[in-house]
């Protein structure tokens, strides 16, 4: 390697890098002690680097959610029920709202139907307006949901808690519909008028001749779409997937808005419930965000390419 | 290519948009009117709301007099504000830093894509998992802040439990969480499009680097800087709220409430649902006047 001055640079460079990558390394130490000091006063400094122990079995702990100071659990902590809510509602509203969207964005980029323009521009509009402004009107559809139902369709119990052989404490689906439901937790995230806008401008890209190919020799409006288009927007929906996953992984306000079941919670609040027991145990906590921060690492590491082009999409002409 | 009938795809698309408008109109365009609607009621989310016109507003920025002055209705109300536009302090120093980051990357040097990715790193991992490593990291007692400080020699501090310390220190996780982010992939790339030619051009001026910068690098970044800096105005105003919920609960006395934050309170809270309505709108036009002024700024600047 040539020496020149260029080269000086990697100095501040690794620090930089040091100083980014050491709060991390931080959260794996912790997560790895026993107690809730990383770094102990006469520590030299690496230690941030390289744990003084290995306690494998606090990773354990945190799964079973047994919170407590060595052997003594001191409270329980849902964790895999928590786990698993986060799965199923990121999974869910990812594959929902990407299939929506690519649907509305192929009405939008390739059908020809009157009222098109305008009603795209409402969608466009919408994308202005904070999410703070919808959240209360989502939040009385969802509290009134189940009694408008009820009067609408009678014999059937939707606002009953499903237990499905679990117990009343930690019914095993919530309720059908309204708050502490899955539906609360789903449904609203299905529809994105951001996806549509993005994966319209996707699809624009594509050129026409190849679906109306596959159009002039017979194929229907469905099978254009899902043999031709879809395939082609790949790259695009990979990106939104990735956004989706995402956003919904880590999503904090409206959890808290329409849970109350603490079988009911999202990671992001059941989390919380590892520090309000006596103080929190910072080892525990670390692991269990660690353990949060393991699927969106995957997931990032899966779809680098369309994350970083989904980053620069719309901000750099090129 | 023969024009097609008007009515002919309208089948089709009726049937490809149908899930998404429903879903639009049910979550997003319905919730909007309902929005506006409450803002001008008195509601607590168990009796039916009553209309009281504009009170709520009249109540937002309202003053009366009392023997000592002018006092606001909602004094609250005007700290948030005041808290909300600080936290927006985040915005210039994530441009500075990430545009730095950027132009250093740039030159080529080895290793970049492995700083790139370590620089990166820490803002794909948002969310509650890191708001609870820099809560450990600055608890007074356990926090290594304060064993750092200690090892200077420096008296520790309180840090999230200050009211002076808490907005400078969420600003400054943040900014570790920001400033090799989105901003910097999109200056990387944007820096890629600026053409050799006009440096090249520049240097014969004999312009310096930072000469150079300023009349070449800067300006060919502007729209680049222009999208960083509306997005961020957006996802600052109305997305801080996790931070504040997570990491100090708007506190202390109130030094970390925002305004989306205390439109949760009032809500959530306090059950001041048409109040808190208000306070959205109030978040829309600001986002709305804050972002036409930088349209503004970058289109005069642009001749």
């Amino acid at each position: 390697m040539k020496f020149t001055a260029r080269t000086l640079w990697h100095i501040p460079l690794l620090l930089f890098a040091v100083t980014m990558v050491a709060p991390l390394a931080l959260m794996v130490t912790t997560s790895l002690g026993s107690g809730h000091i990383a770094l102990a006063p006469g520590d030299p400094l690496w230690r941030i680097f390289w744990p003084r122990e290995w306690r494998w079995h606090n990773f354990a702990d945190v799964w079973r959610g047994n919170v407590g100071i060595d052997a003594k659990v001191l409270a329980q902590v849902d964790f895999v029920r928590y786990y698993l809510n986060s799965i199923v509602v990121a999974l869910t509203v990812t594959v929902g709202s990407v299939f929506t969207s690519a649907c509305a964005a192929y009405a939008f980029a390739r059908l020809r139907w009157p009222g098109r323009d305008k009603i795209f521009l409402a969608y466009l509009a919408t994308m202005m307006v904070p999410a703070p402004v919808t959240l209360i009107p989502q939040f009385a559809l969802m509290k009134h949901l189940a009694d408008w139902l009820a009067t609408a369709v009678p014999y059937v119990d939707w606002s009953g808690l499903r237990y499905l052989g679990s117990s009343a404490h930690a019914p095993l689906v919530g309720r059908l519909v309204g708050l502490d439901s899955f539906f609360a937790l789903i449904v609203p995230g299905l529809f994105s008028a951001y996806g549509t806008f993005l994966l319209r401008q996707f699809l624009l890209t594509i050129p026409r001749e190849l679906d109306e190919a596959a159009r002039i020799d017979g194929a229907s409006h469905w099978q254009t779409f899902s043999r031709v288009i879809l395939p082609l927007a790949r790259p695009g929906l990979a990106t939104l997937a990735i956004f989706t996953f995402m956003g919904s992984w880590s999503a904090v306000l409206w959890p808290v808005v329409v849970t109350n079941l603490e079988s009911m919670y999202t990671l992001p609040l059941g989390m919380q419930e590892f520090q309000s027991q006596g103080g929190t145990q910072w080892n525990l906590m670390m692991g269990a965000s660690l353990l949060v921060l393991l699927p969106v690492v995957v997931v990032f590491l899966i779809g680098q390419r369309s994350f970083i082009r989904g980053l620069t999409m719309g901000a750099v002409k090129g | 290519m023969k024009p097609r009938k008007m009515p002919g795809d309208l089948r089709p698309a009726a049937a490809f948009l149908l899930p998404n408008i429903i879903g639009f109109a049910l979550f997003t365009a319905g919730p909007v009117l309902v929005s506006i609607y409450l803002s001008f009621t008195s509601w607590d989310a168990l009796r039916p709301p009553h209309w009281i016109g504009l009170g709520n507003y009249e109540r937002l920025f309202g003053f009366h007099a009392t023997p000592e002055g002018w006092r606001a209705d909602d004094a609250e109300f005007w700290r948030y504000l005041g808290n909300t536009f600080f936290m927006l302090l985040v915005l210039p120093l994530n441009i500075a830093g990430s545009l730095a980051l950027a132009l250093v990357l740039n030159q080529r040097l080895r290793f970049q894509a492995f700083y790139r990715l370590v620089y990166f790193l820490p803002s794909i991992l948002y969310g509650v998992a890191i708001f609870f490593l820099w809560k450990y990291m600055f608890e007074p007692n356990y926090g290594v802040f304060n064993a750092l400080l200690e090892r200077a020699g420096l008296p520790p501090l309180r840090w999230l439990e200050d009211a002076r310390m808490a907005k400078p220190a969420l600003i400054f996780m943040m900014l570790w969480l920001t400033i090799g982010g989105a901003s910097m992939i999109i200056y990387l790339a944007a820096l890629q499009t600026v053409p050799e030619e006009l440096y090249e051009a520049a240097r014969m001026d004999g312009a310096g680097w930072w000469a150079q910068f300023r009349v070449v690098t800067w300006p060919a970044l502007r729209p680049a800087t222009f999208f960083i800096f509306t997005m961020g105005l957006i996802a600052n105003l109305q997305w801080n709220f996790d931070v504040a919920y997570i990491m100090t609960d708007g506190g202390p006395y109130g030094s970390t409430t925002t305004l989306v934050f205390y439109l949760y309170l009032k809500a959530y809270r306090f059950f001041e649902m048409g109040y808190a309505s208000a306070i959205a709108w109030i978040l829309f036009a600001l986002t709305l006047a804050v972002t036409v002024l930088a349209r503004r700024g970058a289109g005069e600047t642009n001749l």
